[in-house]
């Protein structure tokens, strides 16, 4: 099978004012027509691993790799022309904040309609209304008429996560970048979103890699999971196997997940180890040593 | 001592919008929290969770029904001393602290705004209590990490010395191993200072974590109440929180069993 | 080598990850500003440009080489030479001593104008947007109407009623410049007024004018100052205009706009004598611009970053 993504030796670098902070330091993976999860704590990397295949980070930021390509184009040598037809139609990214991704003085039923129109998929009129609330519905928005007219404001956390999702999946594209795209939704409400995306990746081949941080998801909704620690993988394993990971790094975040059948007095807390930041990593239970 | 009420909410209504756009967002809410209980409020995305605590702590003016704080009934303009009885600690640790404000002028801001004094010594101390190491005070907000961010959320909070912390996802935008110190670090705090805390998670595990009894709330309602020990057996009374239980469980990494 | 010692010391001290006071802080965060700022180039120039303009105002009695308001009607009209480097005007006055005494009218226009509508702009604006509703509403619709005419337009209605100089003229601009200061200061408040932070002090207690003037005021200062900033060159234009029309400053003072006007029956045979105070008002607006747009960039990015 053809890979869809195939990144090879990513590394991002910030430009600053004390000099040059390494965020990504050589990642490597490639996606099918699959479900790939990112997990790994605040600043591993994540979001800046999904900003560089989209090509979204500033200037600041210094971009390699070995290799970077979607379907077989290079990433990294494309024009911004056809960067732009990539993203939006072909690769679109879910952002992690939707505060920051709605516009906050537009009605979001306007703003869905817009991104209908944009992909040719609108029809005019009632037409188009009635496309924005059947959206809205699949998202499992209770009432899709008062949202439709409503500012992003007036709408809960979790509402607003799923009109941004709602918009991203217009575009029908060949891969998703999800960043924490539930993390505001409750367990049913999700489980009914990730079956909406679980359905695009089985039935229509797209790619999707889930970001999150919350390793009872990834762990039973993703095929794989790559472990990040300090910009680097240092795990990867099938996500059934999860519970069965080997680096201590990852033990460390399973041990500290609260857990509704066993209560426990403490939560166990991590303690880093300066040895991870270029020790051993482990590849489906395997130790290899990069 | 422990069963006096600190939280009595009886029939609490909040309503948005007029014509056709108005929402129930909270429609007849009723539920008691006694003082030093930590209480959970799970349900629904859109369900109004967020909204009562908007109302407990004085951000959302206009609701109908009877709130009592304390023992006080809950004013519907507040005056600057309500404030000293409760406060909140928000979702979001990006956008709840005044990025041009260093974390010395964020904590000592409310000392200023009640005129107290000794405010070097008590900014001092609440760095302390939520494990901060006090060189951090003159950091910008950008300097930090989420999980800092938030404990200094937390002692902002804190700071006023408060009986009732409202807590609206305070973890649910940290990854695992910052959420475990934070409610480690909750728990603490509630026990030292017999605080009161009425939280509201997503993740039924976060809720069990720390809370006694929880409350589920659907489409502005409050459909059931349960204690902790239910929701670890998974006896419930309505379909809803049964299927919030077992979507929780369903997941859990150590059951590989279950997983698919 | 104890001098780069010292200077790296400076720099760590400033740079420091962990801060021992405020003031470390602050001067810390100005620092990165500083050096970022320094990267634009075009920024500097227009620095640059307006540094000269203070500096030739504040020695103006020392740097020019005649009295601006002496005549000598035996050199009037005396092209750009030796002994009178940009020339004379009409009545034998030095133009180039007459440009460096412009620029303290120019620097005290600006300056007047800056303090006053600046701080009205920004009142009215942050005040608008936290509260909305009624008050919004009235503060806006005053904005429109000042906003509805063109800025010279209603600068002359002022100057007509309150009759012609400069200190009238300075408070006719100064009316002129707020609404659009104002403008951008409510929508600023708008998008902040929302945010968690503002929700954190208010259930600290805080007054809305605490919130206002101590939170929202110091966040929505930077785009108003960049605003002001590019509105500079236009508040430069129109006192010159003032000036040229002979309502702003009165004769002899060497305004600029004024010796425009004066010049303007030389411009075909004498050309430096408008010429020259045009190229002045050129310069100093080109400044403004540059500078303005080097602190947009600056303060661009740290808005995207929250
Ligand atoms: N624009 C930027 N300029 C400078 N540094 C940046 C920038 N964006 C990210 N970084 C840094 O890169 C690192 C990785 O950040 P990233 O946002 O990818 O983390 P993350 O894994 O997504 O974390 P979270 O779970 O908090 O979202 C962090 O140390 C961060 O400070
Ligand atoms: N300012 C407002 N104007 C109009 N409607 C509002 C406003 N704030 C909230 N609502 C509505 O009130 C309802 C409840 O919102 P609330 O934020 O309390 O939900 P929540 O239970 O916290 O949800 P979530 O879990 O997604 O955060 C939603 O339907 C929302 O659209
Ligand atoms: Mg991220
Ligand atoms: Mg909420």
């Amino acid at each position: 099978m053809a890979a869809l993504l195939n990144v090879d030796n990513l590394q991002v670098a910030f430009r600053g004012p004390r000099g040059e902070v390494p965020a990504v330091r050589g990642v490597s993976f490639s996606l099918g027509r699959e479900k790939l999860g990112i997990v790994g704590e605040s600043g591993s990397g994540k979001s800046t691993i999904g900003r560089a295949i989209l090509r979204l980070l500033p200037d600041s930021a210094r971009v390699t790799a070995d290799r970077l390509t979607f379907e077989g184009q290079d990433l990294l040598g494309l024009s911004p022309r056809a960067l732009r037809n990539l993203r939006g139609r072909h690769i679109t990214m879910v952002m992690q904040d939707p505060r920051y991704s709605l516009n906050p003085v537009l009605p979001v039923g306007d703003q869905i309609a817009e991104t209908l129109r944009v992909h040719g998929a609108g029809g005019r009129g009632r037409e188009l209304y009635r496309k924005v609330l059947d959206i809205l519905e699949a998202v499992q928005i209770r009432d899709p008429e008062r949202v439709y007219r409503a500012y992003p404001h007036e709408l809960s956390g979790g509402m607003g996560q799923r009109a941004m999702i709602a918009m991203m999946l217009i575009a029908d594209p060949r891969l998703l970048i999800a960043d924490e795209p539930t993390s505001a939704l409750d367990v049913t409400v999700r489980r009914q979103i990730l079956s909406i995306l679980d359905d695009l990746v089985s039935r229509r081949g797209m790619g999707l890699i889930l970001i999150s941080h919350d390793l009872n998801l990834v762990a039973g909704f993703c095929d794989r999971v790559l472990i990040l620690y300090a910009g680097r993988v240092v795990e990867e394993i099938e996500a059934r196997n999860l519970h069965a990971c080997r680096h201590p790094y990852s033990r460390g975040l399973l041990a500290s997940l609260p857990r509704l059948e066993q209560p426990v007095g403490e939560l166990a807390t991590l303690q880093r180890d300066p040895a991870w930041l270029d020790g051993p990593v482990y590849r489906f239970g395997e130790e290899v040593s990069r | 001592m422990t069963a006096s009420p600190m939280i009595v909410v009886d029939d609490l209504a909040v309503h948005f919008g007029e014509g056709r756009d108005s929402v129930r967002a909270v429609d007849g809410v009723s539920f008691q929290v006694h003082e030093g209980e930590s209480y959970g409020l799970v349900g629904e995305s859109g369900s109004g969770k967020s909204t009562v605590l908007r109302v407990l702590c004085g951000l959302q003016q206009q609701w109908q029904g009877r709130v009592t704080l304390a023992g006080a009934p809950l004013p519907k303009r507040p005056r600057r001393d309500f404030f000293l009885r409760v406060q909140m600690v928000f979702q979001d640790p990006y956008g709840s602290l005044h990025p041009r404000f260093t974390i010395d002028a964020t904590l000592s801001e409310p000392l200023a705004i009640h005129g107290i004094g000794e405010r070097r010594e008590r900014v001092h101390r609440a760095l302390e209590a939520v494990g901060l190491d006090p060189a951090f005070r003159f950091r910008f907000p950008h300097q930090l990490s989420g999980g800092q961010r938030q404990r200094v959320a937390i002692a902002r909070a804190l700071i006023l010395e408060p009986r009732v912390l409202l807590l609206d996802e305070p973890t649910s935008a940290l990854d695992v191993s910052v959420q475990a110190e934070i409610l480690n670090l909750l728990a603490r705090l509630r026990r030292e200072h017999g605080l009161t805390y009425l939280l509201v998670s997503h993740d039924l595990a976060v809720v069990a974590h720390l809370c006694s009894r929880i409350a589920v709330m659907q489409g502005g309602q409050l459909v059931e109440q349960l204690s902790v020990e239910d929701l670890r057996r998974g006896s419930a009374a309505t379909d809803y929180t049964r299927d919030l239980i077992a979507a929780s469980s369903g997941e859990i990494i150590a059951q590989p069993a279950q997983s698919t | 080598m104890s001098e780069t010692l010292s200077t790296a010391g400076w720099r760590a001290w400033l740079l420091s990850e962990r801060p021992q006071s405020a003031l470390q802080a602050r001067l810390g965060q100005a620092w990165l500003s500083w050096n970022a700022f320094q990267r634009n180039r075009l920024a500097m120039l227009g620095l640059a440009l307006i540094l000269l303009l203070v500096l030739v105002a504040a020695f103006a009695p020392w740097i020019s080489p005649y009295e601006p308001n002496v005549q000598n009607l035996r050199l009037r009209l005396q092209p750009p030479g030796a002994a009178h480097w940009l020339g004379t005007d009409e009545l034998g006055r030095d133009i180039l001593s007459r440009i460096i005494h412009g620029a303290r009218i120019t620097l005290y226009i600006v300056t007047l104008v800056v303090v006053i509508a600046a701080p009205i702009g920004l009142l009215v604006g942050t005040v608008a947007g936290y509260f909305g509703g009624w008050v919004d509403a009235v503060l806006m619709r005053l904005t429109d109407i000042f906003l509805a005419f063109p800025r010279l337009i209603l600068a002359l209605a002022f100057v007509a009623a309150l009759g012609p100089g400069i200190d009238n003229a300075v408070i006719a601009i100064a009316i002129t410049a707020w609404p659009a200061y104002a403008r951008v200061a409510r929508a600023e408040t708008l998008t902040l007024r929302r945010s968690d932070f503002i929700a954190a002090v208010r259930i600290q207690g805080a007054g809305a004018f605490r919130i206002i003037g101590r939170h929202i005021m110091p966040l929505c200062l930077p785009s108003v100052i960049v605003r002001v900033t590019l509105d500079m060159a236009g508040i430069i234009l129109t006192a010159a205009g003032l000036g040229f029309l002979g309502l702003g400053a009165q004769p002899p003072a060497p305004e600029w706009g004024a010796m425009i006007s004066t010049g303007r029956a030389y411009l075909l045979d004498q050309w430096w004598v408008a010429t020259i105070p045009g190229l002045a008002i050129c310069l100093v607006s080109l400044g403004f611009n540059l500078l303005g747009d080097g602190l947009r960039d600056l303060l661009d990015p740290k808005r995207r970053g929250g």
